[in-house]
């Protein structure tokens, strides 16, 4: 089987650590929380580092999830199965169980974690699309404690490329938390474990039965499609209905651009992009609404 | 580096580089060879072990990364000499045929066994998706995970019953399932 | 449908049925619950060293140059050697399993995407594969012939200009049946259909790839050689001729294999470069193909473009059926398959019906692909016959509007007709397919399926209902027609009984997972009444069994099964006499009852087996002329092929918003003539049917227009999990085969044969609203949805 190149293995046992040795070793290193992206780039020799810091010993400080009143935190070495298996997660965005239950399979999702799957920034990326779709922020701590907060939407700043700085770490991830939310995720894929051939997620709050915000999300699509902000415009203020959710997935269809490969025709993309912005939006209303 | 973690019960310490994985480690180093590989990416789940209890695909963790922790492999899956009702449960309902994803298959199924004595079929299916076999088309292992379920749940019913009566001669045998193995 | 069984207690342990077929449990399972199998890539052997392989990035080059320098100066390296330095030794090219040669090491141009091009040994697989970053090979990139059909163009790229006078791309032309009979038929028919159906090009992906660990003992000039073989004693004959080392100084070891499914009987260039490797070295070498490898340059299956045509009478009655058909073989012939038969078994695509005439064309063409053609459970080519005559048979079911299964009613081959020679030339052993057929449609509640599809069509919901019906041709095969490089295609079978009654048994054919260490126990047990629990199945050891070709087409119980039958009745031949000495009657007035010999009419004198064995070793006169021992062997040469057959029946609902498909239910209705291990039997179905949905669904190793495989790993080429199958639904009935010793028939393949069919007519049943016809394999979410749009297009 394929193996990676030599490198030299680190193990930080907490963030200040970690970045200190980021800091020490320069753009060489590269840290490491699952794995489960980078080890198999790595292995076919896709990418090569002459460190890596492996920082899983940061769960105990950076594994949990957090309800508060105005917003949900949720520590960055998180593991899927946690998300998953959260209750507080589930009760306030369903929309994360929806996507991680479609996200890879049971046991790479006993070991990937929240931060590693947004840092990756494949734009084929299932929660990268959740958290935009949620209006998260991400907290981004550099030397000296020193953090930022950087909006989702500017946290990717190309394909595979984020906003975290060489010697810093994503840290957390904040969800604000507005009355009247439901929220869901839906994915097309060829076969269980598979990348999206199309995702979709969508968040709505309601009040009184009319929208007062919405927002939804594409992956696999091309760039720029995490967030769609004429779905927003559309559908604040109005009552939801199978005419508006029509519309909106006709924007979203318009708002992508698919390529066509091995998992679908760019034509087949666009479809499930209106198809599955529909069917989202329907269940994050059904639920805001419960 | 030099890395010591515990396998299958037992401490381990060796000299290795920092890029050994963890599939490696067991195969080549411990010689432990119960564990195989299939794949370079993670998606076939022949290389299933127990990191701190829990199934990894033991192709993409580093033998490093599992330093200071507890491994299990398929060797330390019988207890005592005595196999595991899931290893039981393989053989009744014929849950393998080459053999070669059974490891990986029986861990994760007795982890599965573990948080939820009693899965339904999709729940069986759900937890061993991550994991490609070839030969079986599933159904068997299934079914094998199931025995296991059934035969645990009456063994550990036999427990309470010959608790209640106080007969402490036969609390000594009611861990064995029925049908099992000698 | 999806409930859970539990096995019936009746089978609960082996000792309620000692003797015999039946559902016992399995002898090998033990060692594998326990993680003590034995794969090749267990083998450690002291100071061994590891092999990697260079492999071409391209898909069509001529080498220009090699630097092997920097490769030879990294940590670790023992060696590195090219094509050039294999050329000196005559050891660069290799003869196929279809009399065309194959390059070990590329010498003068690459071939195929992944093609071996140079190998590194090292110290240990970390610095193998680090070596192979520094190997610098120079290219001149040509122009590759990626679509088949454009191969034989004039002026496409000529692949092999190894060969001499070769001018282009043509790898052979193979023609069956009657072309003017049939052209005749087809002119009066009420009804013709034609429609173009393609095979796509699959791979088995065992979950053990590829290996070999060779070790050469220099002082014994003895070569052990564990690869991971279905045919070990056909590949030590070939590498004797290759390699030329004497054939008994050549041990093939075939330890636990990880899963066959035909990609492991090819010889590939790894196994010989690992035996140069260990030559050179003078050190044992192993090497294991990654996944990578193995989905690139390993045996392939299908790729076959062809065109079906059908000619009926209005009321449904099938008269001719027609084919012609494009064979991609990539870059080298490397199929598996008897000498004689080019296209394997493709000549069975008449299927199950009794028609008046037939006819087949088929031109195959060198591509820049990897070699192959044979793989993946196909039986021999029989996977494309058989998904051809069953998509062909829909095709005229939707064009008469006649019920699919009606339809095969109708034209089943009659009972009365076997032994029926098929228009192709086939010999049907026998066949009673009307009621296998019943029992699929009674088991699947047929009647009320169609009333329920009936129903969500009104509601504009997507449901399915597909039919397929075999049959297969396998067991090959007759000496006098098959045979592969010249080895007739027979196996031998050795019963060695110990003086205790325990026995040995030992098989040239070998396990992939088929469970022949059980199953074979219990076909001489039921002959010989030894318990299979006191009988010791040996394979997979050229010295320890005797010559025989190997497992594969399904032919281990069919070819394998009947010698294992036949060496243990030559032993209880033996036994009798030995019994008649010791009851002092004669041997006429004894009678068998399994396990113990019993004079007529006297059931109190007996003597069991064990007796006997003990007898025949003992101290004490035996009869006269009878040797000590009691023990036999034979080499069993088939008469015929056996023809199982099966009716599948598969149900699937498709989103109309998104086109996902979803197997809702299976059944499967097989006859394989006498089962010995129903619990066996069913677990290959079972498996059969998941590579079936695989096929029809998701797996394909789809090329660009450069030749780059697009299917390199395990990531882009889908292989089915739990959650994309059903829980499948079996049933048999059982018509036995008249020449095989115990009736039986093969069945390792049929599922594979069977399901695909069956879920492609299902999908494009659920899809008859929009019109559709035929949709092509693998009907994934994308492709279905451009057929619902009427723009089905071929994967290739």
């Amino acid at each position: 089987m394929q193996v990676p190149a030599p490198f030299e293995y680190e193990r930080a046992t907490t963030v200040d650590q970690a970045i200190g040795l980021l800091e020490r070793l320069g753009s060489g290193a590269r840290l490491v929380a699952g794995g489960h992206s980078l080890l198999p780039m790595m292995k076919l020799r896709l990418a090569n580092f002459d460190y890596l810091i492996d920082i899983n010993d940061l769960h105990t400080e950076l594994g949990y999830i957090r309800p508060g009143p105005d917003e949900l935190r949720i520590g960055a070495l998180t593991r899927h199965r946690e998300l998953l298996e959260s209750a507080e997660l589930a009760a306030a965005f369903p929309i994360f169980a929806d996507a991680e239950r479609v996200i890879a399979d049971p046991v790479v999702r006993n070991r990937g974690t929240l931060g590693g799957s947004l840092c990756q920034a494949d734009p084929s990326e299932d929660l990268s699309a959740v958290c935009t779709t949620l209006d998260a922020s991400c907290v981004i701590r550099g030397p000296g404690g020193a953090e930022r907060v950087v909006p989702m939407e500017e946290f990717h700043v190309g394909p595979y490329e984020t906003a975290v700085g060489d010697a810093e770490i994503l840290v957390e991830i904040r969800l604000p938390v507005r009355p009247g939310g439901g929220s869901a995720y839906e994915k097309v894929e060829r076969r269980a474990g598979d990348w999206a051939v199309v995702s979709a997620g969508a968040a709505v709050w309601l009040d009184g039965g009319v929208v007062v915000d919405a927002r939804a999300g594409l992956a696999a699509v091309g760039p720029n499609t995490t967030g769609i902000p004429g779905i927003s415009a559309l559908l604040r203020g109005r009552q939801p209905s199978e005419d508006l959710l029509e519309q909106a997935g006709a924007i979203a269809a318009r708002s992508c651009d698919p390529v066509s490969d091995q998992r679908g025709s760019a034509d087949y993309k666009r479809h499930l992009a209106a198809e599955l912005t529909r069917r989202a939006l329907r269940r994050a209303v059904e639920r805001a609404r419960s | 580096m030099q890395v010591t973690m515990t396998v299958n019960d037992v401490e381990v310490t060796r000299e290795i580089e920092g890029r050994l994985l963890l599939v490696h480690f067991l195969r080549d180093v411990l010689g432990l060879t119960g564990t195989h590989w299939g794949c370079d990416t993670s998606n076939c789940g022949t290389c299933v072990v127990w990191l701190d209890g829990e199934p990894v695909k033991s192709c993409t963790v580093l033998a490093a990364m599992a330093g200071g922790h507890e491994v299990r492999t398929v060797e330390g899956l019988a207890r005592g000499g005595e196999l595991d009702p899931v290893q039981q449960g393989f053989m009744q309902c014929h849950g393998l045929q080459c053999g070669f994803c059974t490891p990986g298959m029986m861990m994760t199924a007795r982890a599965l066994l573990d948080r939820n004595p009693d899965p339904t079929e999709a729940e069986i299916r759900e937890a061993i998706s991550g994991q490609i076999c070839r030969c079986t088309g599933y159904a068997t292992i299934v079914r094998s995970v199931r025995w296991a379920a059934v035969h645990e749940a009456a063994a550990a019913a036999q427990v309470t019953e010959t608790t209640e009566s106080d007969d402490a001669g036969e609390i000594a045998n009611a861990g064995q399932p029925a049908g099992s193995l000698s | 449908m999806t409930t859970v069984h539990e096995r019936p207690d009746t089978f609960h342990d082996n000792d309620q049925k000692p003797v015999g077929h039946g559902r016992m449990l399995r002898k090998e399972d033990p060692r594998f619950l326990r993680g003590r199998g034995r794969y090749v890539d267990d083998v450690q052997l002291p100071g061994m060293l590891h092999l990697a392989i260079l492999r071409a990035p391209v898909a069509h080059a001529r080498i220009l140059g090699i630097d092997t320098s920097a490769a030879e100066a990294s940590p670790g390296v023992k060696a590195v050697v090219t094509g050039a330095m294999l050329a000196e030794q005559n050891l660069a090219w290799m003869p196929t399993l279809s009399n065309d040669v194959q390059a070990v090491l590329a010498t003068d141009k690459v071939r195929f995407q992944g093609q071996e091009v140079a190998f590194v040994v090292a110290d240990d697989r970390y610095a193998a594969r680090d070596a192979l970053e520094l190997i610098d090979v120079e290219y001149d990139v040509l122009d590759p012939v990626v679509d088949a059909r454009r191969a034989l163009e004039p002026g496409a790229p000529l692949i092999r200009d190894d060969l001499e006078g070769k001018t282009n791309n043509h790898c052979f032309d193979w023609e069956t049946g009657d072309e003017a009979a049939t052209e005749a038929v087809f002119g009066r028919a009420d009804v013709v259909v034609s429609q173009d159906i393609v095979y796509p090009r699959v791979h088995p992906a065992p979950m053990e790839t590829c290996g070999a660990v060779a070790d050469f003992d220099a002082v014994e000039g003895k070569l052990r050689l564990w690869s991971t073989t279905q045919a070990p004693h056909a590949h030590r004959t070939l590498y004797a001729i290759v390699a030329g080392i004497p054939e008994h100084k050549i041990q093939v070891i075939s330890p636990d294999i990880g899963g066959g499914f035909g990609n492991k009987v090819p010889i590939y260039p790894g196994y010989v470069c690992a035996i140069v490797a260990t030559i050179v070295t003078g050190k044992p070498v192993k090497w294991m193909e990654d996944r990578s490898e193995n989905l690139v340059s390993t045996g392939f299956a299908r790729d076959y473009i062809m065109r079906g045509e059908i000619a009926a009478t209005l009321d449904g009655r099938i008269l001719a059926i027609r084919t012609n058909v494009l064979a991609d073989h990539g870059a080298f012939n490397g199929t598996a398959a008897p000498v004689k038969y080019p296209a394997g078994f493709f000549g069975v695509f008449t299927g199950s019906y009794d028609i008046e005439a037939a006819y087949c064309r088929m031109t195959a063409v060198y591509t820049n692909k990897a070699p192959g053609g044979v793989a993946y459970a196909c039986s021999f080519r029989i996977t494309e016959a058989v998904y051809l005559v069953e998509r062909i048979v829909d095709c005229l079911a939707d064009e008469l509007g006649m019920d699919p299964a009606e339809l095969r009613l109708k034209n089943f081959i009659r009972p009365e007709q076997f032994p029926y020679t098929t228009k192709t030339g086939w010999v049907y052993d026998s066949g009673n397919y009307e009621p296998t057929m019943r029992l699929a449609m009674d088991m699947a509640g047929y009647d009320a399926l169609r009333r329920e599809q009936e129903e969500k069509r009104a509601r504009g919901e997507l449901m399915g209902i597909g039919i397929a019906f075999f049959t297969e041709a396998v067991g090959a095969g007759p000496r006098k027609d098959m045979d592969i490089l010249g080895l007739g295609m027979a196996d031998g079978c050795e019963l060695r009984v110990h003086p205790t009654g325990k026995a040995v048994v030992r098989l040239s054919v070998q396990s992939q997972g088929q469970g022949h260490e059980t199953t074979f126990a219990q076909i001489v047990a039921e002959e010989i009444g030894i318990p299979p629990a006191d009988i010791d199945v040996v394979h997979g050891d050229t010295d320890n069994t005797p010559f025989g070709l190997g497992t594969y087409g399904s032919r281990s119980t069919p070819v394998s099964g009947a010698a294992a039958a036949l060496v243990a009745r030559k032993v209880r031949d033996k036994a009798r006499i030995i019994a008649s000495g010791m009851l002092e009657v004669s041997v006429a007035d004894l009678e068998w009852e399994k396990g113990a010999f019993l004079v007529k009419g006297d059931p109190g004198k007996t003597v069991t087996i064990q007796e006997i064995a003990l007898r025949a070793h003992g101290a004490g006169d035996l009869p006269e002329g009878i040797e000590g021992g009691l023990e036999s062997q034979i080499c069993y040469n088939p008469s015929n092929l056996t023809y199982p057959h099966g009716a599948y029946i598969c149900v699937v609902d498709v989103d109309p918003g998104t086109a996902q498909v979803k197997v809702r239910r299976f059944i499967a209705v097989d006859d394989c003539g006498t089962r010995i291990n129903p619990m066996i039997i069913e677990g290959q179905v079972h498996g059969g049917l998941t590579d079936g949905v695989g096929m029809a669904l998701m797996e394909m190793i789809a090329f660009d227009e450069d030749g780059n495989c697009l299917g390199a790993s395990l990531m882009d080429y889908l292989i089915p999990t739990a959650l994309e199958v059903p829980d499948w639904e079996t049933g048999f009935t059982v018509t036995p085969s008249p020449h095989h010793p115990i009736g039986a028939k093969g069945v390792g393949e049929s599922a594979t044969v069977g399901s695909p069919p069956a879920i492609v007519n299902a999908v494009v049943d659920a899809l008859k609203p929009f019109g559709v016809r035929h949709a092509d394999m693998p009907l994934t979410p994308s492709r279905v949805w451009d057929a619902m749009r009427g723009n089905a297009r071929p994967p290739v």
